[in-house]
């Protein structure tokens, strides 16, 4: 490798997942060719994590199925993987791994998304218990989902009825407790999601909503400690060999605790995903992208939200990627760019039960949802609605149509009276 | 450019219709159509339609 020792520090990108990967490449993509320093804690390069509750899980488990192809390694890119980070340094500009390396960075790059929520009862570290995020997850999860196991998903949102539906496909048992009226409620609204509850009942998929579990019981017998029932809070206990704790996700930013980031819900950022102070000032040299990112969108309102959805960490990748490279390199294009809107419409998409759930906007918004098109038993379309303005659609097939509802999220170029700070 | 799609994989979620209209289209049975030659000019369209595919099934193949 050379070595310029006048050369500033590296690009550091911290997380090497969807959003960190994107970045790098769109750094690129846009003319920066310094290094990129890019840290994760996984030991994989980056990979889809979408199949691994779908389709991967189904069939048999490995990095090949779900590694994103890329052509940074041909480039002074460095990937880190196996190492968390765990500190950072603003005013020195550079970040602390967990063995104590320092990494001095020119920019950062935020990118540590997120990782799932757990029960925290106790034995919630027994054989059989699980959540789902990694690669490493899935592994482990697939060999216990065999034909004929009790499987216990706890909580309904996309990711427990993606599991639910592959654990049925492969012959499991499958019982769903969830502390909501129906699955997925909360974005697709009651009418919805009872309809799409009714669709997973036929396919065999048993509902213990409006519970919770209490407790995990489990049986040890020489160094292993196996869960063998669930106590619920209704009182019930079901048994049990493989329990899936689906309840959502936390943001990685504890590593981020001694600095002055707003990190109250993920990264706080403005719109060219600059990190901004518990003070509303922009971090120099600091971004974010992807899950934990929390940025405003134009399109809703403005008022910063985390995303978690599909397209989100390639959106803000591309958005600091041009960024970044224009002040990198000192192109005269940076303010330029910084003021520009940014106003990337968000999609996500769910395969379930021989379903292909897919939408756009961002439906959390909403107070309100109507049927717009379809019937509500067959392939159909949602809207979502915030003060009776369209904030998002889903449906059930009828592709073509959903796409020109897309259309009414698209804004209209900014005027020159509302560019800039 | 060469451009191939995994029709295996593909679930015309149509991702990349909005990256590259010029390439990709849904047909009137909600199906994925798309080119399998293309200009160069077209090639960052085709990347970002490749990069924002649910499926990972869009190969850019020179």
């Amino acid at each position: 490798m050379m070595n310029n020792p006048d050369a500033n520090p590296p690009v550091v990108i911290v997380g090497a997942s969807l959003g960190g990967l994107r970045t790098a490449e769109a750094l690129r993509r846009s003319g920066y060719l310094g290094n990129i320093d890019i840290i994760g804690e996984e030991t994989y390069q980056p990979y889809n994590r979408p199949p691994l509750s779908k389709e991967v899980l189904a069939a048999s488990v490995d990095l090949s199925a779900v590694a994103f192809p890329h052509d940074l390694s041909s480039t002074n890119t460095r990937w880190i993987l196996g190492t968390r980070v765990v500190d950072a340094d603003l005013t020195a500009h550079k970040v602390t791994d967990e063995f104590g390396t320092d990494h001095p960075y020119s920019a950062l790059i935020i990118a540590t998304g997120l990782r799932p929520r757990r029960l925290n009862l106790e034995n919630d570290d027994a054989r059989g218990v699980h959540v789902l995020r990694t690669l490493f997850d899935a592994i482990w999860l697939r060999a216990d989902l065999i034909s004929g196991a009790k499987v216990v998903i706890v909580g309904a949102g996309f990711i427990g009825c993606e599991v639910a539906s592959t654990a049925i496909k492969l012959g499991c048992e499958v019982t769903v407790v969830a502390a909501d009226e129906h699955p997925m409620v909360r974005p697709l609204g009651a009418e919805f999601a009872a309809e799409l509850q009714r669709r997973h009942e036929s396919a065999g998929v048993k509902y213990l909503l409006n519970n919770s579990v209490n407790k995990i019981v489990t049986n040890t017998a020489g160094a292993q400690t196996t869960l063998t029932s669930l106590e619920l809070n209704d009182g019930q206990f079901i048994q049990c060999d493989v329990l899936v704790q689906a309840i959502g996700s936390l943001t990685n930013t504890e590593w981020l605790a001694n600095t002055n980031i707003d990190i109250s819900n993920g990264v706080l950022t403005d719109g060219a995903m600059r990190a901004l102070t518990t003070s509303g000032d922009v971090v120099p040299d600091v971004f974010a992208v992807g899950d934990v990112a929390r940025f405003p969108n134009p399109i809703f309102g403005g008022a910063p939200r985390r995303i978690e959805h599909w397209n989100i960490p390639i959106e803000t990748a591309k958005r600091v990627g041009q960024v970044l490279a224009a002040k990198l390199n000192d192109h005269e294009t940076f303010e330029e760019l910084v003021a520009q809107q940014f106003a990337p419409i968000p999609s996500f998409w769910s395969d379930q039960f021989g379903m292909n759930l897919l939408a756009f906007g961002d439906l959390g918004l909403a107070d309100e949802s109507r049927l717009l098109e379809g019937d509500i038993s067959g392939d159909c379309i949602w809207g979502y609605y915030k003060d009776d303005a369209l904030v998002g659609v889903c449906g059930i097939g009828m592709r073509s149509a959903l796409q020109s509802y897309r259309k009414s999220f698209l804004l209209q170029p900014p005027t020159a009276t509302t560019v800039g700070k | 450019m060469k451009i191939k799609v995994d029709m295996d994989k593909c679930q015309h979620y149509g991702q990349c219709v909005f990256e590259a209209p010029e390439i990709f289209r849904l047909n009137t049975a909600d199906k994925l159509e798309y080119l399998a030659e293309a200009d160069d000019s077209e090639r960052a369209n085709v990347e970002s339609a490749r990069d924002v595919c649910p499926m990972q099934a869009i190969f850019i193949v020179d």
